[in-house]
């Protein structure tokens, strides 16, 4: 029993030490660190944010292009607030006593010790009002921020629109945004938010338990200034970008413009778009709600997300791949008797442009010229199935180092890539019976081929570098530093000699340059614009319209696509559409009217918009520049139908490309 | 002395009774702290946590002065049937209970809960304490230590039937009561090990385990190396030590099912859940560092008002005393439980008979656990596991339980001089 008496003591020592460790531990996290302590200070040591000014964006010429304007929010803390005179306030911020009481409840739901926003992006005479009399009001705080003002309302899908960050972006960030902060959601503003969106003031204030602010914690050792954010320059010319927008305005379509020699983006127009001034303040959520309702879809970023076969406008292409895999050369003729057999059937060409040289076959569009020599291509190495597939195969690899089938990694958000079938899709689609007869509509870019309008406008400085691009992008230099991604400055080549090229843009010069070509619309005096148009048939309403270009023959300076969905022929208003821009961008002038005598003003004018199933088209509207959005909104659509009207009408303004091409 | 013995308060340890009164008023304090608001008038309500607890401690006061009118031998020979009692309880609890919080450990009576597992620990303190004291039983032999660990192991497979696990683990403590009457040191220490091995195989690399088992072993060998019979015994330990944590693997893998691994891991900490179990621990910490070595001061916390800290008043009170009352006041209700544990044993070693000793240990035990635990949690030394921290917390089940077990002993100690 004396052993087991001893045992009192073991179970006393344990005790003992065990509550050592406890009494250690918490030596360690109240007395030797202060990390808790800090900790704690998030809670009862408040931070208050200064926002810092966001980062400019400015055009090539640096011309600014979005920049900020003051507002206010009115904060609450509703554990500060005493009665007080609530009419008052009500009066000044323009709101009724229940939605004072429930914007009061909601704030006391979030947090009664906690500041939150009461009222939203008070205008600045609101704030002076209110300042002088802030201090009857008991509990509530004015913080400053700044929103976004575009001074000429263009690029507004280039550019993007900020928005209150959710859930998504606030646990993305970790920790950098509060409820309540924007963020950029599309656009320039969402790829380069962390430039632009600075970094956040901060000011520590210490509270007691009454919550009553005890002042700065720790003389302001933890508190910060807040750093403005980077100016952005962008590559726009904001002078093309403002014509694009105006010769497209009522008309479904884009612009994209490349200058060549970097890869910059010159002009980036969508069409229809909306006044980005229209998504800002106060006015950002019934506007957005009536654009994602809007049956044109002015939110949809057609040059990055535009689905459409390039048509006639694949034969530089389809002509460069010839060359260089030998198949033809510059000089060898195909006859031309107005169609094409192809296997046992028989595909009409547009005019009989008898015997076809390459140059005469693209200034003229001949598509049985270029069925023909995709059928060379093909059957190369023989004719029997295997050969024509592995042909197909070399084929499609070269289609894709101009970077079609791939997205091109612009820096902007949402870029769409769309499929270049392989052979085992065809296989898969036709069994292993398929040769150059199954897939000859290719040859014209139609198809199985689908681009978008900034792939297309790629594919221009391609040709106008003879045989490489630079990655797209729309950033010329970013901050004070002028930095700018090295990626943006390397080249990519597409592995077709530079000899090729010259007899290819010697047809796109035909085209435009001489009285036989197609788009003789584009011509511009004084200066050598090559193009090509292409007319995609689609299954409603009228062909789109489809050139593109570069300018001028030797050093170009800017390769650019233009596409006005149902504008009939290529060379009916994409050729003179992109010819405006071009000689505005080249010469910062403009000749009154192209060769076929119309005028600017006409272009601009034209109404292309499709017809609303249940709505008659309107006539065109006469304001060139009154915002598209606006004129969209005046439609006298009963408000009940709406939804109905925009399902349907969504399809019937989408792009098909499904279709045949003509020309 | 027979007389004596019945009078009311004669030979009650009134130490002990002002150490229990001292930590019930803490207790209030706190509790009446978490609930405070500056804003609102105030106004003494009985409807609040506070009030309710003054009353839990009021009528705890009543039942344990009422449990010192009872005879001594009472407890003893009735301990089968309280036994009984709380284990039907707990049957009952896991058809009828009422879910809280994911386990059914309540039963309602009207708007009165129960809490049946509370009730289990002195019910099976009782039972153990008569098992051990009657005549004949030696710890040192498999049968008494089969029977003994049947009456542990009985209420802990309920109590996890809830499941409760905070409740379940709880009754280990009971070990050490059986440990300082005879039961071999060496069983506990197997038994603690395979604990930690189990353990820290799930912490740990198996390589790096087995490295450090056979470093231990050579250690062990090296500084026994001229007795022959300890070099072989430490040996066999040192391989059926790496056997274990493959079988520990394999039972871990293979046997458990997958909500019951998650279980364990989540107990353990192996997997992160900063939203739930692990945001209290956060908070806890935060709140207990910003205390600092004298405090906030009474009501001046910020952190343990305005609901950071989830379940503030019950098992997360702690974190209260130790952000109003800092460093200086966590030290002061540390040494109060260690005060009254260390002078509950050594109550219990001057008892003539072995049931009075082993119920005060069984008690000691308990209190102690409970303690360590739920400071530990609050601090972050061990994954969070809920229990209440002993007439401290808000609760009257819990408050009633550990009065009764206090008071129970009170009585058999005032009854020393006699026989049981």
């Amino acid at each position: 029993m004396d052993q087991l008496f001893n045992r009192k003591y073991i179970i006393q020592g344990l005790f003992v030490v065990l509550a050592l460790i406890l009494i250690g531990k918490l030596f360690y996290i109240q007395v030797a660190t202060d990390k808790y302590f800090l900790n704690a200070n998030s809670n009862a040591l408040r931070k208050s944010y200064v926002f810092p000014a966001r980062g400019v964006i400015l055009d090539r010429n640096n011309k600014i292009l979005a920049q900020n304007q003051p507002t206010y929010d009115l904060l609450v803390t509703p554990k500060l607030v005493q009665p007080f005179d609530t009419i008052s306030l009500c009066k000044l911020i323009d709101i009724d006593m229940p939605t004072f009481r429930e914007k009061l409840r909601k704030a006391t739901v979030r947090s009664r010790f906690q500041s939150s926003i009461f009222q939203k992006l008070l205008s600045v005479q609101t704030y002076a009002a209110l300042q002088e009399k802030l201090s009857n009001f008991p509990g509530f705080e004015v913080q400053k921020r700044t929103i976004r003002y575009y001074p000429d309302s263009v690029a507004a899908q280039f550019l993007g629109f900020m928005r209150e960050v959710n859930q998504v972006d606030i646990d993305k960030y970790e920790g950098y945004y509060k409820p309540g902060d924007y963020i950029g959601k599309t656009g320039i503003e969402k790829s380069y938010e962390e430039y632009l969106r600075g970094t956040k003031g901060v000011r520590h204030i210490l509270y007691n338990a009454k919550n009553v602010a005890q002042g700065s914690y720790d003389d302001g050792r933890l508190d910060s200034l807040s750093i403005a954010g980077d100016n952005i320059v962008s590559t726009i010319d904001s002078r093309i970008q403002k014509l694009g927008e105006e010769l497209l305005a009522n008309k479904v379509g884009s612009v994209v413009a490349i200058e060549p020699s970097t890869g910059e983006i010159l002009a980036f127009v969508s069409s229809p778009g909306y006044d980005p001034n229209k998504l800002v303040g106060n006015n950002f959520s019934p506007n957005y709600r009536q654009f994602t309702a809007n049956p044109y879809r002015p939110l949809f970023i057609r040059p990055l997300q535009g689905k459409y076969s390039p048509g006639s406008a694949f034969k530089p292409l389809d002509a460069l791949i010839a060359l260089s895999e030998g198949v033809v050369n510059p000089n060898t003729t195909i006859f031309c008797p107005g169609y094409y057999i192809a296997g046992n059937r028989k595909l009409s060409c547009e005019h009989r442009d008898l015997n076809t040289n390459l140059r005469w076959g693209l200034s003229r569009s001949c598509n049985t010229y270029f069925w023909s020599i995709f059928a060379k291509m093909l059957t190369k190495n023989g004719s029997s199935r295997a050969k024509q597939q592995a042909a197909y195969d070399v084929w499609q690899n070269k289609v894709r180092k101009f970077g079609i089938g791939d997205t091109l990694g612009i820096d902007l958000p949402s870029e769409k890539a769309f499929k270049l079938y392989r052979p085992k899709d065809y296989t898969q689609m036709y069994g292993k019976r398929w040769g150059n007869t199954t897939i000859i509509s290719l040859a014209i870019g139609q198809g199985e081929i689908s681009t978008t309008p900034l792939q297309m406008a790629n594919i221009m400085a391609i040709i106008a570098n003879r045989g490489y691009y630079l990655k797209p992008h729309v950033v010329k230099a970013i901050g004070d530093e002028k930095k700018i991604d090295p990626k943006y400055k390397q080249k990519h080549f597409v592995d077709i000699d530079a000899k090729h090229f010259e007899p290819v843009i010697d047809g796109m010069q035909d085209a435009v340059n001489t009285n036989t070509g197609t788009a003789t619309e584009s011509r511009i005096r004084n200066i050598l614009m090559c193009g090509k148009t292409g007319t995609v048939q689609n299954n409603r309403g009228k062909n789109h319209s489809v050139f593109i270009g570069f300018a001028p023959r030797d050093n170009p300076k800017i390769a650019i696509a233009v596409i006005i969905e149902n504008g009939g022929y290529g060379g009916a208003y994409a050729a003179p559409i992109a010819s405006f821009i071009t000689e505005k961008y080249l010469t910062d002038s403009l000749e009154p009217r192209r060769i076929n005598g119309a005028t600017l003003q006409q272009y601009k004018d034209d109404n292309l918009l499709p017809a609303l199933k249940m709505d008659k088209p309107k006539k065109p509207l006469s304001k060139a520049d009154s915002t598209k959005a606006d004129s969209l909104k005046k439609r006298p659509l009963p408000a009940k139908q709406n939804v109905a009207i925009n399902k349907f009408n969504k399809e019937a303004i989408l792009p098909k490309n499904n279709a045949a091409a003509k020309q | 002395m027979q007389q004596q013995s019945n009078k009311f308060f004669f030979n009650v340890d009134w130490i002990t009774i002002l150490l229990y009164v001292a930590l019930c008023l803490i207790g209030f304090i706190n509790i009446y702290a978490t609930e405070f608001n500056p804003d609102i008038s105030t106004d003494f309500r009985l409807s609040s946590s506070y009030g309710k607890q003054l009353i839990f401690i009021g009528t705890g006061l009543v039942l344990g002065f009422s449990i010192l009118l009872f005879d001594a031998k009472f407890f003893s020979v009735f301990a089968p049937v309280i036994y009984g009692v709380t284990m039907v309880l707990l049957v009952v609890v896991l058809v009828i209970g009422r879910d809280v919080g994911g386990n059914q450990a309540w039963i309602a009576i009207g708007s009165f809960r129960l809490q049946p597992s509370e009730f289990a620990k002195f019910g099976t303190a009782l039972l153990l304490a008569r098992y051990i004291s009657s005549f004949n039983v030696k710890l040192n032999s498999l049968k008494p230590i089969l029977i003994a660990a049947a009456i542990i192991v009985l209420p802990m497979t309920l109590i996890m039937l809830q499941p409760d696990a905070g409740s379940t683990l709880v009754f280990l403590s009971f070990m050490f009561p059986l440990y300082r009457e005879g039961l071999p040191g060496y069983l506990l220490l197997i038994f603690w090990g395979m604990v930690l091995l189990f353990v820290l195989n799930l912490y740990l690399a198996p390589t790096i385990l087995i490295v450090s088992i056979l470093l231990l072993g050579a250690i062990f060998i090296y500084f026994n190396r001229k007795r022959q019979q300890k070099i072989i015994s430490i040996g066999i330990i040192t391989l059926l030590a790496i056997g274990y944590l493959f079988i520990a693997k394999v039972l871990f893998d293979h046997v458990l099912q997958k909500h019951q691994r998650a279980r364990i891991e989540l107990i353990l900490g192996l997997t992160k859940d900063n939203k739930g179990v692990g945001y209290n621990v956060i908070q806890s910490q935060t709140a207990i560092g910003a205390g600092q070595l004298t405090g906030r001061g009474f009501l001046q916390g910020t952190q343990t008002k305005f609901k950071f800290v989830p379940a503030q008043s019950t098992d997360f009170i702690f974190s209260t005393v130790g952000e109003e009352w800092g460093f200086a006041g966590c030290f002061v209700v540390i040494s109060l439980y260690v005060f009254l544990l260390l002078r509950v044993i050594n109550i219990a070693e001057r008892q003539r008979s072995s049931f009075s000793r082993v119920y005060g240990y069984c008690m000691a035990c308990i209190i102690f656990f409970h303690v360590f635990i739920n400071i530990s949690m609050a601090i972050g030394i061990m994954p969070v596991i809920g229990i209440p921290l002993p007439f401290i917390s808000y609760g009257g089940s819990s408050l009633w339980s550990f009065t009764v077990l206090l008071f129970i002993f009170l009585k058999l100690d005032s009854n020393r001089m006699g026989f049981i």
